[in-house]
């Protein structure tokens, strides 16, 4: 029986590999997302906390890029190249734990609507409406900003404000699942609300939650970014926060280009690159947008 | 099991096309039932803003003062004219009925009262994102129209390769790009456009005054524009493309109109309806990009307040423009779906 299984699953993930990689920007988007995470996972070995140190500067302050130092130094001559090389674990490890969050808390409350009925669905849908219309950036940076700037409440801000939308995804295709027979043959074999919301459920929506879960990534980076430029998050080393130096600094006034372009395309192209996996991948697995295709 | 089902989906399927016909009672109906749940959205709004607000770890007098050296005898007396030593129940009525009254307090920083500090500044904020709105939008619905139409096309895949690189572009770092090319300007090329402020400091009288303004709104708005146009853009673009394949563009075509007579007076009118509830419903995410461009260029609207609270941080201050901002949100969404009701007969029987 598990060969069986194993063979039907393999099946599935050769077809599902067949698909992807006829959407080219995705296979780009993928190729680029899996550098950026082991560049950031293998930094420690190379670099460490020191290289955002003001008093461990080795560089002339504000030097343009040279070979020496190929993307300048900032006002206290410190290398942009390694900061950003080591903001880049903030700013990811931020960006999936944020996603994780908003992920977990949206797929728990869609599923927890989708499959019971009545004043408990009618309620987690009212809340979950009423953190749809809150404008999320302003809330997040409420909660940052009462609750101190640390990585943990960083996380918290911005999965606390995203997550309504991935619930309601979830809770259509719940409700789609649960439409189809074979939940009704369980239901017949004795099968409980948690046999069926986790062994039939779960997985038949877990395809879209990956995707959504990298688009919810590019966002979550964003909205760290803007948090720690808009000095909500606390001073750890990030994108966001070398170009709050920037700014701080007058690095526009200074004519240092460098120090505002360099963190903003490691931005841009992370983001970039989920966004495309995201949509490549939401493209070969939603059954809606296949069809429509 | 099945009637269970059946009786979940949403009205929209049992209420079949034809069973009853759309009346104004209905839509006044709709409109009413709407409008309870923005009241009830909005009291949620000034609940949670005072159980959040009251969430500060550690003592409220001592985060408002702000590390200000401040005796105990000081302390207690600031606590009792903040009404904080009476019991939280108490507090949470007096803080509803002041919230009512749109009484909603005296910023600590700058003593004064928080309602006046924000009409100073919502004229500019309306001034920028209502511009910047207008500019989106039309761009958006301009270029979706004319990407969508031609499927496929070079324009098409440029417009929606360009809308992915600027809905990825975080705001604040466009702001910043755009100052420093066109405000303080690169190597030989001198800055052309004021990023500071909304005047000059020598403002000039009249017609010129204008002039100055519009200037220093260039940038702001350019960058406001261009990180929210591109969702409007893709969101008129996908929906033409699902009106081209429908019967009634065949029909049309079939009649023998022109091709720009079908797209202007059939399929459009009918893409439009999406994207225009769009508008308001992301009203929230324009709200968010104003916050951070008026950062940016030091514009004096709703906005800077706003991260001028936080970075201070005052929570009077906070709390009332949050409150305000929120609620403006939610009211502009409650429109949002009355207006959608009333002009698409399509939604009315559902």
């Amino acid at each position: 029986m598990t060969s069986v299984a194993a063979a039907r699953r393999r099946l599935a993930l050769s077809r599902f590999w067949a698909d992807f990689r006829t959407h080219r920007a995705g296979v780009i988007g993928m190729v680029v997302l899996l550098a950026a995470v082991v560049l950031a996972l293998v930094a420690p070995v190379f670099i460490d906390e020191s290289v955002t140190s003001v008093v461990k500067g080795t560089g002339e302050r504000w030097a343009a890029p040279s070979l020496g130092e190929p993307f300048g130094t900032d006002e206290s001559g410190r290398s942009i190249l390694l900061m950003v090389w080591w903001g880049s674990r903030t700013s990811l490890f931020i960006g999936f734990l944020a996603a994780l969050l908003s992920i977990v808390i949206g797929t728990v409350v869609g599923i927890t609507a989708g499959h019971f009925r009545g004043w408990l669905s009618a309620l987690l849908m009212r809340v979950t409406d009423w953190f749809l219309v809150l404008p999320s950036l302003v809330t997040a940076l409420v909660l940052a900003a009462i609750l101190g700037g640390t990585t943990f409440t960083i996380v918290m801000a911005i999965g606390v404000t995203t997550w309504p939308s991935t619930a309601r995804l979830i809770r259509a295709q719940t409700l789609s699942v649960e439409a189809r027979p074979y939940i009704e043959r369980s239901k017949a074999l004795g099968a409980g609300h948690w046999h069926i919301t986790t062994r039939h459920v779960l997985p038949n929506v877990a395809p879209l939650l990956l995707a959504s879960t990298t688009l919810e990534v590019a966002s979550a980076i964003v909205a760290e970014s803007t948090l720690a430029f808009l000095g909500a998050s606390s001073n750890r080393t990030s994108w966001g926060s070398m170009l709050r130096g920037s700014y701080d600094w007058g690095a526009a006034t200074q004519g240092a280009w460098w120090y505002i372009l360099i963190p903003g395309l490691a931005i841009l192209v992370v983001v970039m690159a989920f966004t495309l996996v995201g949509r490549a991948l939401e493209a070969v697995l939603n059954p809606r947008l296949r069809r429509a295709a | 099991m099945t009637s269970q089902l059946e009786a979940a989906e949403p009205a929209a399927q049992a209420a079949g096309p034809g069973d009853e016909r759309p009346t104004r009672r209905g839509t006044l109906q709709y409109a009413l039932s709407k409008a309870g749940g923005a009241l009830f959205s909005i009291a949620m709004v000034i609940v949670g803003t005072f159980f959040v607000f009251r969430l500060l770890p550690g003592d409220p007098v001592r985060n408002l003062a702000q590390g200000r050296n401040m005796t105990p005898e000081q302390l207690d007396l600031e606590r009792h004219r903040l009404g904080l030593d009476k019991p939280l129940i108490d507090q949470f009525f007096q803080f509803v009925g002041d919230t009512l009254r749109l009484d909603l307090g005296t910023s600590y920083e700058y003593k004064r009262p928080v309602l006046d500090m924000i009409g100073e500044r919502i004229g500019p904020t309306l001034l920028l994102a209502g511009t910047g709105l207008v500019i989106a939008v039309s761009l958006g619905i301009w270029q979706g129209t004319r990407a969508g139409w031609r499927h496929g096309s070079r324009f098409d895949r440029f417009s929606t390769g360009a809308s992915l690189v600027l809905w990825s572009v975080p705001t604040f770092w466009l702001g910043l790009l755009l100052m420093m090319v066109f405000g303080v300007g690169i190597g030989p090329i001198p800055g052309v456009l004021p990023f500071r402020g909304i005047e000059s400091v020598d403002a000039p009288d009249g017609f010129a005054y204008f002039i100055d303004v519009g200037s220093h709104m260039v940038l702001p708005c350019l960058t406001l524009v261009a990180v929210v146009y591109a969702q409007y853009l893709l969101v008129m673009r996908s929906s033409l493309l699902e009106e081209v394949s429908q019967d009634y563009v065949t029909v049309a075509r079939a009649k023998g109109l022109r091709d720009d007579e079908v797209r202007r007076r059939h399929a459009v009118p009918n893409a439009l309806l999406p994207t225009v509830t769009l508008v308001f419903m992301r009203i929230g995410f324009v709200v968010g990009g104003a916050v951070t461009v008026e950062t940016i260029f030091t514009w004096p609207g709703l906005g800077q307040l706003f991260y001028e609270a936080i970075s201070v941080p005052d929570f009077t201050l906070m709390q009332g423009t949050f409150m305000l901002i929120t609620v403006a949100v939610i009211v502009m969404n409650t429109l949002a779906d009355v207006v959608y009701r009333m002009l698409d007969p399509r939604v009315r029987s559902a």
